[in-house]
């Protein structure tokens, strides 16, 4: 049967997926062949493979509008996000290439699992119905526990898997079920569905539930509280550069589906989820920040503050405005960003074994490695949204859409929030540029001070990733104009 | 009509006495294979159930998946685990007295449920005549409209093996 025009279309609307779910199945089968000692050649495999599904971004573009009757929908906002999750995921794979080398776990089966969860946070980029977007999301989460247990040696590593493997399916297990009483309210899955036979018959008891019931499956993947109790174990837990993925690109994709199913599906509602995320806000935020302040492992510090992150972003979400929509699409491409950078830098200064997560070991790591050191201190100030960098544009324009619909005890949380923030920011650079290594109080005095330690000579891979990840967040926070021109765009093409 | 409905209550109590006897059979029982057998014949009680109520194509995948395929794995699980352990062990320990309760409180809700549901809840009317023939109709809408979470699926599948061979295989 010859291919039919239409069938074509359809098919390059979902191309980025196909292409890497093509390329995840042939590293799966490429992995006997490939000889131990060339092994890192998969890695470059799967790198290509997400640098032609960016590319293939512009052959999407071209077919804007629904695709398979509506379960694919191709607009601006998938195609931002779209941007966002594939350059998260080719980034996260070239910080990793070297990680895995040292810690003998150079396997073709992490690529191509980090390739099919970027597949299935493609599909929820783009969703337009419930089912299709519970296997996207499905897809990603089953990839993305498999990564976290990737060390399967480290006991750490399997706890923190396994942990997030029950919660998460207990997670899953609440969105099926609000899927199930959406549908039972409304007789449809499809977003466009929902929200007209939510117009007409109003908010019912039985949708409300159901919407209830998806913003707890939700927000477990968001990572807002109450439902971000595992996140600093598993951020923790996981090896760093599959932290890196989960604090980036699966948030940013369950976000884009929370952006839909609260504004497509569930807008003519709005007055009813909007108290919700308010106090989920709230607690997101001061979670994230007074937990932050006690830790004395940095990865562990950083799991915390991309839970505060998360309680930003809320507020823009909260404003319920095209304003607000654009603000967290930027917040959120800034947010990524930064936070691959940072966690990036905890790759290499960890180093085998991933043995130098402390902030003590961070002390005098200016004198040793002044550019990672500078990298880092970069990353920390956007994360803390000094200007000048994409993490200040991206509060500036939250906190503007949160001001601009009067959300403004929100917005006053916010702030003071971030103040909260700057103290353990700043620690860290305090630590790498004014402490003297291998401190004479800390308690382990007498261990570091016989040999000190130095971080390893910085491969070329990493800087690749620090450069690309600090110029972006240069860029956003200098010249933010154009992304977030972009962004407004995306959010009218979500009404 | 009327020699049908009586017919149809009386399959509709042997397959709903069957399967009550079945499920208490498997809480009862101390040896895990009795319990096992015990569930088979639960479950196929239930796909009777669904037979009757005109839907054969969630009598087939009852059969196919619960009793062939999840039931099959359990027997495997129970074989290999210590069973002389578990025979040992006393069945109802501490919680007799918190399961009791959530026992009543459970009944309560299905009666709630049962008889104010309809008004709470308003869900969808009964569609009148009985059920068209729905495999077919399910095979249309898996291999027309629903096409692509279908395929979704499939590699979602072959996610799941892939991990599970990664976490399973003794070297990797």
């Amino acid at each position: 049967m010859p291919l039919r025009a239409d069938m074509m279309a359809d098919l390059c609307r979902i191309a980025p997926e196909l292409i890497l779910c093509v390329f995840g199945i042939l590293l799966v089968a490429l992995e006997p062949f490939v000889p131990s000692s060339s092994k890192r050649a998969l890695g470059w495999l799967a790198f290509s493979g997400s640098l032609v599904a960016i590319a293939s971004l512009w052959i999407v573009a071209r077919h804007p509008g629904p695709a398979y009757g509506g379960l694919i929908q191709v607009d601006n906002f998938s195609l931002f996000f779209h941007g966002i999750i594939l350059g998260s995921v080719a980034v996260v794979i070239l910080g990793s290439i070297n990680y895995l080398c040292e810690e003998r776990l150079q396997r073709g089966e992490y690529y191509a699992l980090v390739l099919f969860a970027a597949a299935g946070m493609g599909v929820l980029a783009g969703a337009g119905e419930l089912i299709t977007s519970f296997l996207g999301l499905e897809m990603s989460s089953i990839s993305t526990y498999i990564l976290a247990a990737f060390r399967r040696d480290a006991r750490k590593s399997n706890e923190s898997a396994l942990k997030y493997f029950i919660l998460g399916s207990f997670a899953t297990a609440f969105f099926l079920y609000g899927i199930a009483m959406t549908y039972g309210a409304t007789g449809t899955t499809r977003f466009t569905g929902i929200a007209q036979a939510l117009s007409i018959s109003g908010p019912t008891l039985l949708a409300v539930l159901g919407l209830g019931m998806m913003l707890v499956g939700l927000g477990f993947k968001v990572v807002i509280a109450p439902f971000q109790i595992y996140a600093p174990d598993v951020y923790e837990g996981a090896p760093t550069p599959v932290t890196a993925l989960l604090a980036s690109a699966p948030k940013v994709a369950a976000f884009a589906l929370m952006l839909r199913i609260f504004y497509v599906a569930f807008g003519p509602v709005q007055h009813i989820w909007f108290w919700a995320i308010w106090i989920s806000a709230v607690l997101t935020m001061c979670a994230g920040n007074f937990a932050a302040l006690l830790q004395t492992n940095v990865k562990r510090m950083l799991a915390y503050s991309s839970i505060a992150h998360a309680g930003y972003i809320l507020v823009a979400f909260a404003a319920s405005t095209e304003l607000g929509i654009a603000a967290v699409l930027f917040y959120l491409a800034a947010y990524a960003l930064m936070k691959i950078g940072a966690f990036t830098v905890i790759t290499h200064v960890g180093g085998r074994g991933e043995r130098h997560l402390e902030l003590s070991d961070y002390a005098g790591l200016a004198k040793k490695q002044p550019a990672i050191a500078a990298c880092f201190t970069l990353f920390l100030l956007s994360l803390l949204g000094l200007p000048a960098t994409g993490g200040f544009m991206g509060k500036f324009y939250a906190f503007q859409a949160g001001l601009d619909s009067r959300i403004i005890w929100l917005v006053v949380i916010a702030a003071l929030n971030s103040i909260v923030g700057a103290y353990y920011y700043l620690r860290v650079i305090l630590t790498m540029y004014f402490r003297e290594p291998a401190g004479e109080s800390g308690p382990d005095a007498g261990l570091g001070s016989e040999i000190e330690w130095m971080p390893q000579p910085v491969a070329a891979s990493i800087w690749v990733v620090l450069i690309i990840a600090a110029l972006g967040t240069l860029y956003l926070g200098i010249f933010p104009s154009r992304v977030m021109e972009f962004a407004l765009r995306s959010a009218a093409s979500l009404r | 009509m009327n020699g049908a409905g009586a017919l149809d209550q009386v399959f509709f109590y042997f397959f709903a006495a069957l399967a009550v006897i079945g499920i208490v059979g498997v809480v009862t029982r101390r040896n895990v294979i009795h319990s096992a057998i015990f569930l088979i014949t639960a479950l196929l009680a239930t796909a009777g159930i669904f037979l009757q109520l005109q839907a054969e194509f969630l009598f087939a995948v009852q059969i196919i998946l619960y009793v062939v395929g999840i039931m099959v794995l359990f027997i495997f699980a129970i074989m290999l685990v210590h069973q002389d352990v578990s025979l040992k062990q006393l069945r109802y320990s501490r919680q007799k007295w918190v399961a009791g309760v959530l026992g009543v409180i459970l009944v309560a809700e299905f009666w709630f449920a049962l008889d104010k549901g309809g008004s709470l809840f308003h869900p969808g009317a009964p569609i009148s005549g009985g059920l068209q023939p729905n495999t077919e109709q399910v095979g249309q809408a898996l291999f027309g409209g629903y096409m692509l979470p279908f395929e979704i699926a499939s590699v979602l599948l072959l996610v799941a093996m892939v991990g599970a061979v990664v976490m399973a295989k003794r070297r990797i």
